[in-house]
């Protein structure tokens, strides 16, 4: 026989389903960056991410991420991801010979939070940047 | 899916060629639920490619974070007339592949 339905495990499923839309942790994010850094040490720099400090829709936010190459070496990819998002990945580009390395879309923000873009050389070394944005109404919610 | 491609029809020589694409696609996230609270499954084109003389200019992994409708711009270095091939996928399988020809100078 099941156990009995008590106001208290009610109340215990009620807050588990409430808890609402998941989010990462820093931890996954940090999983998901070192994926594609393969544990390379990031540095500031040789990125831009242009995006609004202060958005009002979440639902569609300009970004764009462009990428200036040290002397002797191509961009081999390009990678976005937001923190506070249910799922960090933005996107991954790889950018072929024939490409150059920018890439400009509209995102989901589903929250305030910190939006990183890297950039991956083919010298091996990773680059980031990052901007921390405002958002006034979230996207994911609705 | 409805698209709308914005290629330029003559390029210089060494400039940049600017893509812009704008794809009709619902980019369903797969947090959202219906009425019922059911979860309303993922449905969003997760991969995206585009070539320019059959070299690759860009190849895409997306995910859920992309706006409904997805916009994408970019750019190639002009080397010679040729085509620009656009092809991608949703979750459900849906292939679809845009052309546009550019003509270098």
């Amino acid at each position: 026989m099941s156990p009995p339905v008590t106001r208290r495990t009610m109340l215990a499923f009620a807050t588990a389903v409430v808890a609402g839309p998941a989010m990462a942790t820093p931890v996954e994010v940090a999983a998901e960056i070192a994926k594609v850094t393969r544990g390379t040490v990031l540095k500031p720099g040789q990125v831009k991410l242009d995006l609004a400090q202060m958005v009002e829709n979440g639902n569609a936010v300009g970004v764009t991420v462009s990428a200036e190459p040290p002397a002797g070496t191509r961009v081999a990819s390009l990678h976005l991801f937001a923190e506070q998002n249910p799922n960090p990945e933005v996107f991954h580009a790889t950018i072929g010979p024939a490409g150059l390395p920018r890439l400009a879309t509209r995102i989901r923000l589903a929250t305030s939070q910190q939006v990183i873009a890297v950039a991956v050389m083919e010298d091996g070394t990773c680059w980031s940047d990052a901007v921390t944005v405002m958002v006034t109404l979230a996207a994911c919610l609705e | 899916m409805r698209v709308l491609l914005n290629v330029p029809k003559q390029v210089k020589r060494g400039e940049a060629i600017e893509v812009k694409v704008l794809i009709s696609h619902p980019m369903e996230n797969g947090q959202r639920r219906d009425e019922s609270g059911q979860v309303v499954p993922r449905q969003i084109i997760n991969a995206f490619r585009a070539t320019y003389n059959g070299i690759e200019v860009l190849r895409l992994a997306l995910h859920p974070a992309i706006a409904a409708n997805p916009f994408l711009s970019f750019a190639a270095r002009a080397e010679a007339s040729g085509p620009i091939e656009l092809f991608w996928e949703d979750d459900a399988g849906v292939k679809q592949t845009e052309t546009a020809v550019v003509e270098v100078v």
